[in-house]
């Protein structure tokens, strides 16, 4: 946690600051992603679906926010 | 029954999923997602490939190839293009695996990035990982009989050789291997990457794969969804080829017409 409350993280290569006690679900609404259309990897470990509304956002994490795209 | 109603029941089964069309096509290079799902229509295709990507996080709500081609109608194959070693497919596939729940995926691990010829190594190291963990990886491999069997025994459902380089369109290269994988593999035989006309395509077919996955030859033809049709009848006149049997080939002519009666 830094000084004035708030955890800093990088999603997907660009970093953000959110208010301490944010949970993944609330960080993905907050990037505006519907959380039916994406995985999530924090720290390189995948984070089940059904949890995203109870794993909380900490200082230094990293995440990775994937979907589908045209590809061959 | 007779040969047509025999080829309109003419389905085929990988990891016990059963599809009526034997053509897979790609979603990436088209114009646009409008562009691109009238194609899917027109190829018939029940499976298409996707990659999995970063989101644009500056740019969310960017549209979603999900809302062009819908995932309830139309089977995602889920892919690892881009990956160069087994960790970075194995760690795509699984992040594939939590975003749809799909457990059918396209595993290709590549060489090098100006071939995109496949590292067969890491490929069957990846198999054999995907297998243990769950998966249903379907591989693209070389054109290699041996490489083939090897794959099957570490738990592919299907095999995909190469019949040129990707995006090249250059047409099935070796025949001769293409039919020895078809000939000796346990499951199906799908020719990926190399097609670039629909006589390439209907080739695969003679040769008894079970079936053609493209991408490019529709994508960057002048008129795609015509080449989406195009593509469709080849791969339906191919396997009806391969079901009918061809004539033997002779060395010299043999007259249709009788030769008794002659004025």
């Amino acid at each position: 946690m830094s000084l004035d409350g708030t955890a800093g993280v990088m999603i997907n290569g660009e970093h953000r600051r959110v208010p301490a006690g944010t949970s993944l679900a609330q960080l993905i609404a907050e990037v505006g992603l519907d959380p039916h259309r994406v995985a999530v990897e924090r720290n390189l470990e995948i984070v089940p679906r059904s949890t995203f509304g109870t794993v909380m956002v900490e200082d230094g994490d990293a995440y990775e926010i994937v979907h589908f795209v045209g590809g061959g | 029954m007779n040969l047509q109603n025999s080829v309109s029941a003419d389905t085929w089964t990988v990891a016990g999923r059963t599809f009526s069309s034997r053509l897979i096509v790609g979603t990436g290079k088209y114009k646009d997602f409008e562009q691109n799902a009238a194609a899917v229509e027109a190829s018939g295709a029940e499976i298409v490939t996707v990659a999995v990507r970063r989101v644009n996080i500056s740019d969310p709500k960017q549209p979603m190839l999900m809302d062009f081609i819908d995932p309830k109608k139309i089977t995602y194959l889920p892919n690892t293009a881009g990956c160069f070693n087994a960790e970075e497919a194995i760690r795509t596939l699984r992040l594939a695996r939590e975003a749809g729940g799909w457990d059918l995926v396209k595993l290709e691990v590549l060489g090098e990035a100006k071939t995109l010829y496949p590292d067969m190594r890491e490929t069957l190291r990846a198999t054999e990982t995907l297998a243990k963990e769950g998966f249903q990886p379907m591989v693209y491999c070389v054109d290699d009989p041996i490489a083939a069997k090897q794959l099957e025994e570490a738990g592919a459902v299907a095999i995909m050789p190469l019949g040129a380089p990707i995006g090249s369109g250059l047409g099935i290269q070796n025949l001769v291997t293409i039919r020895l994988i078809v000939e000796g593999a346990g499951v199906p035989v799908l020719v990926d990457a190399g097609v670039g006309t629909a006589s390439d395509a209907a080739v695969a077919m003679e040769l008894g794969c079970d079936g053609v996955l493209m991408n490019t030859a529709i994508a960057e033809a002048k008129d795609p969804i015509g080449m989406a049709r195009a593509m469709k009848l080849a791969v339906e006149s191919g396997r009806l080829a391969y079901l009918s049997g061809r004539m033997a080939k002779r060395r010299y002519a043999d007259p249709s017409s009788p030769l008794a009666g002659l004025i």
